[in-house]
């Protein structure tokens, strides 16, 4: 399994019910199915993606995300998912919101815009950084809102959200001591826990 | 000449009548003492039989959905891109059952059949049906071919609400449901199409109150028009523009009313011809009603997601974005039911440019979804 889906679904309780935004060709819920009998939904807009879901037996519904998650009640999931698509999407600052209301718990990945790499090449060469991780150029890339940790926790605090977990990862998802020490300058990718503001500490235990 | 046909046809095929002599009590309160169904198979029932597939036809669908039955035929049935070796229901996999609706004029008892009581064609006096209706009968089908649950059963447009309702009427009895551009209930507008039709052949002089088959004569320009509003209804302004944009059948205008000028209205003249010589207009009205009439919520506080509580299928629902009869908007709203009742569900909308039809055409997206869903289903 991909490696940030390793590191997440510890963080989803067996039986829990789940929907999974932006759910690619459906590794997360296969994975989650067979061995934590979890069940939900995967949103996707990609056809191919969403052919592969179909194939893998994955409840998956051809939803755009930048519509909004208006027709799900709220309170509805136990855990909403959103793996390296907050960058992509038109309202980050919409779609937290949402997922807030939609889940119980909300797990977010995303990649960190203030790693070193991303300043030094900016600082550098004085163009937005291309990597072999991020390998778009700004004028076509799907990655239309880049953040660094500080900014997201930043839209946290606005929203009252509270973080349960971070996590500061390299691209091989491998946290050590230096993204631990200086995370918003050392991780590359950052997978978050957060719960809304209402919620009694007692229901966002696994 | 079996040979003579595709290889991923299923090639020659002979329908079967099966006779119901058990009266069948209706939702309008009458009952049928006695009727045939008309059907088709294709593949083999497997030793346990569960492996067979019901298919539901749509307003002027009929039986035969696949292969020929005749090696003179021009055409195939109706659903060939479909139904066959290697195509989305494989018959090398699946036992396919295709019938003709009660109430049908293909070879089902219906208006245009003999009332066994009177010695004359029903006519007017055939009772009106209701999707639910259909079920029952097609359960009673079901009974006769040993079939205690299908695997599937699959329908597009109206026979996509058949397979809804199958999840409803007989929990038990179905596995997988696909509801291909269909919707949960009619819309006004939806309803408005139907009741201009149905105007078109209650107001045709030769309609004659129904009884039109002892008068010897078909409302034949109230079925035109009935289809002609219809047809338009199945396309999409993209591809009627595309096939004929303001194309003209000769070089200049006539500056008159009688002659058919542009190519539009040479095509939707050919098909409602066409259709008005095989089709029987008191079936096209009852048809128009039992659309009309479904809505399974109604049963159910007007509640979607409680309507389906007790269904234990699985959902697979499609529609098209130019489909504007049956829009993705209505596939939506069944889809957003089913998961708040917590079913199993997959959901596609096709990018597709034919409207309605699109659901007949062999789209490679919409094939390929099709078979990976059909391939996923288990047999026991």
């Amino acid at each position: 399994m991909r490696a940030d889906l390793e590191i997440i679904q510890e963080w989803i309780p067996a039986g829990s019910r789940v929907l999974d935004l932006g759910c690619g060709d459906g590794e997360l819920l296969t994975w989650l199915r067979d061995h934590k009998q979890v069940t939900g939904y995967g949103l996707e807009n990609d056809p191919d993606n969403i052919a592969q879901c179909v194939a893998k037996g994955i409840n998956v519904i051809e939803q755009d995300l930048d519509k909004g998650l208006g027709n799900f009640a709220s309170n509805s999931f136990d855990v909403v998912v959103m793996t390296q698509a907050l960058q992509a999407v038109h309202y980050p600052d919409r779609i937290l919101d949402e997922m807030l209301r939609v889940g119980r718990q909300c797990i977010i990945t995303f990649p960190n815009f203030g790693h070193w790499r991303c300043r030094w090449y900016l600082a550098s060469k004085g163009r937005m950084p291309v990597s072999e991780f991020l390998p778009y150029t700004w004028y076509n890339t799907p990655n239309i809102h880049f953040c660094t940790f500080e900014d997201f926790e930043e839209l946290c605090r606005e929203r009252e959200a509270r973080v349960i977990d971070r996590l500061a990862v390299d691209q091989q998802h491998r946290h050590g001591w230096a993204s631990k020490l200086w995370p918003n300058l050392l991780g590359e990718i950052g997978i978050y826990r957060v719960s809304s503001p209402g919620l009694a500490d007692h229901k966002v235990a696994v | 000449m079996p040979t003579a046909f595709p290889p991923d046809s299923v090639g020659l095929i002979t329908p079967q009548l099966a006779h119901f002599s058990d009266p069948l009590a209706l939702a309008c309160g009458r009952s049928l003492p006695a009727y045939d169904l008309i059907f088709e198979t294709y593949g083999e029932l497997n030793a346990t039989a569960s492996n067979a597939v019901l298919i539901c036809h749509a307003l002027s669908g009929h039986h035969h959905a696949a292969g020929f039955h005749s090696v003179d035929d021009r055409k195939p049935g109706w659903w060939d891109s479909c139904i066959g070796p290697g195509k989305p229901i494989d018959t090398n996999k699946f036992f396919v059952v295709s019938l003709n609706n009660l109430g049908g004029c293909n070879g089902s008892t219906g208006p245009s059949s003999l009332n066994p009581e009177t010695g004359k064609p029903f006519g007017a006096d055939f009772p009106v049906l209701t999707v639910e209706d259909w079920v029952h009968s097609q359960a009673r089908l079901a009974d006769r071919l040993g079939i205690q649950q299908w695997a599937a059963v699959i329908g597009g447009s109206l026979g996509g609400m058949q397979a809804l309702q199958w999840t409803i009427t007989y929990p038990d009895r179905v596995r997988h449901c696909l509801a291909i551009a269909s919707a949960p209930k009619l819309s006004a507008q939806n309803i408005a199409f139907n009741e201009v039709a149905r105007q078109a052949i209650l107001t045709d002089p030769e309609f004659h109150g129904g009884s039109f088959q002892e008068h010897g004569v078909i409302p034949k320009r109230g079925l035109m028009l009935a289809r002609m509003v219809g047809h338009i209804t199945y396309l999409s302004d993209d591809s009627m523009g595309e096939k004929f944009g303001r194309g003209l059948k000769s070089e200049k205008l006539n500056y008159d009313f009688h002659s058919v000028e542009f190519q539009v209205e040479s095509y939707l003249r050919y098909q409602g011809e066409e259709f008005s010589g095989r089709f029987d207009a008191n079936t096209y009205l009852l048809m128009t009603k039992a659309l009309d009439y479904f809505d399974p919520a109604a049963n159910f506080d007007d509640n979607l997601a409680k309507t389906f509580a007790n269904a234990t299928a699985k959902f697979c629902v499609m529609s098209f974005t130019t489909d504007w009869r049956f829009s993705p908007a209505r596939s939506r709203e069944l889809v957003d039911a089913l998961m708040a009742a917590k079913k199993d569900v997959c959901y596609l909308e096709i990018d597709a440019p034919q409207g309605h039809d699109a659901f007949l055409i062999p789209i490679p997206r919409y094939l390929q979804a099709f078979s990976n869903y059909m391939n996923r289903i288990a047999l026991i």
